[in-house]
């Protein structure tokens, strides 16, 4: 549910949570997603989002992947678990693709 | 049956049996594939009989040294056992091609734990990378280690027993949504090499990932393979031989013969049997019996090319 205070709602909670359950502070804030790699593919494979949001994208085959967006962002090559967090500042689409197999392909519109 | 129709036995022994005459020479090495499996094509065609000894060589491929996930965890000990393979193999090959990912993560200490192993064989050994050889921030190790004297990102050729090999990389500069890539420089270079060479000379290209579409949802294909494809089909014997998918799968298509080869670390499914290309856990008792490596043997004056899989086991 979106609300107009979300950002500070969210960072409340993320504290509480933290307090709560020795979470990172950084982790919590309600409107940051996670895409998730499964079975070589991007999960969700689009996401539309504000600017200022993470996405943190999770390795969770047992084959290395990575997260490029030609001349926005790269990531370093993913082992098993682990993760690649990207905050987009500034609006527009976004498309990625794993550069070890460029059949996997995602997108993030970030306005 | 007209010899103008493609994928037809006789127009291959047509085309074989042309190039001997315009070779002159009577002496020929032609590639078919498959040993066990007949493929049925030029079987019975004759050469003339000049004896003289036959060339092997062998494939190896895949190793991914470093992986120790559930589908195996131990591949530097597979490694180790096709190694054993290969020492206790009656006919000495004459030299190894590697067919790429001979580490898993292109870390050092895995390409250091790779040469350890693998000189054990006291073989030279030919290598094309895999697009987990080329994963280390600055995409050096592979090239620092294997990449003296070759061209581009290492793609090369040489000549051994009247056969020029090409290796080739097609793991470099992959675009989205797409599959393996040669790229220009690399097809121009391959141009270059072939030319002059006469028809009759049997051709063996190597690479990683196939040369030909074998399963493009997975990205089981090269999106230019095609074109090196074309500057070889007029020679009369060519054979095609990659790794990357971890299973055997052969194809001939008028004179060329595709090949696969096992892995020496995992087994990944067959196309479109499972959720991923990802690596296959199968019980523990059956793994070795599909990991393995392939030899090859010409033979002077025998029509074909014989590639056998041997698997670790079983």
């Amino acid at each position: 549910m979106k609300t107009l205070n979300r950002r500070g709602f969210g960072l409340d909670l993320g504290l509480a949570l933290a307090a709560a359950v020795l979470l990172p502070a950084t982790k919590a804030r309600a409107d940051d997603l996670d895409v998730h790699i499964d079975n070589f593919v991007f999960q969700p494979a689009e996401l539309k989002l504000k600017v200022g949001t993470t996405v943190t994208w999770t390795n969770r085959d047992d084959i290395p992947h990575t997260v490029v967006s030609a001349g926005k962002f790269r990531s370093k090559t993913l082992d098993t678990d682990d993760k690649f967090p990207f905050t987009f500042t500034d609006a527009g689409d976004y498309k990625y693709f794993c550069s070890l197999h460029p059949h996997m392909t995602g997108m993030i519109k970030v306005e | 049956m007209s010899g103008h129709e493609h994928g037809d036995d006789g127009v291959s022994r047509r085309k074989v049996l042309e190039c001997m005459t315009w070779a002159g020479t009577g002496v020929l090495w032609t590639i078919t594939g498959g040993v066990p499996r007949s493929l049925g094509i030029i079987d019975s065609a004759q050469a003339a009989t000049t004896a003289a000894p036959g060339m092997s060589f062998l494939q190896i491929s895949d190793s991914h040294v470093g992986f120790d996930k559930p589908a195996n965890p131990n591949a530097l000990g597979t490694l180790e056992e096709a190694v054993g393979k290969i020492n206790a193999m009656p006919a000495k090959p004459s030299f190894m091609i590697h067919t790429g990912d001979i580490t898993h993560l292109s870390k050092a200490a895995e390409f250091d734990n790779a040469e350890r192993i693998i000189a054990q064989t006291k073989l030279d050994v030919h290598y094309v990378p895999g697009e987990h050889d080329f994963i280390d921030e600055e995409v050096k190790l592979y090239r620092e280690r294997y990449g003296r004297g070759t061209k581009g990102h290492g793609w090369y050729s040489f000549d051994a027993g009247g056969v020029h090999f090409i290796g080739l990389v097609n793991v470099v500069d992959l675009k989205a949504g797409g599959l393996g890539n040669l790229g220009a420089e690399q097809l121009a270079w391959l141009d270059d090499d072939l030319r002059g060479k006469s028809k009759s000379t049997p051709i063996v290209l190597f690479a990683h990932i196939p040369l030909w579409t074998v399963y493009p949802e997975w990205g089981w294909g090269t999106e230019d393979g095609g074109r090196a494809l074309e500057q070889v089909k007029g020679f009369g014997s060519v054979t095609v031989l990659n790794g990357h998918i971890h299973q055997v799968m052969q194809k001939v298509e008028g004179n060329v013969t595709f090949h696969t080869a096992r892995s020496t670390a995992f087994p990944q499914p067959a196309p479109g049997s499972a959720p991923s290309p990802g690596p296959m856990k199968v019980e523990d008792a059956k793994l070795r019996s599909m990991l393995g490596v392939a030899s090859v043997n010409f033979k002077q004056n025998e029509q074909r090319l014989a590639i056998i899989d041997t698997p670790l086991q079983g």
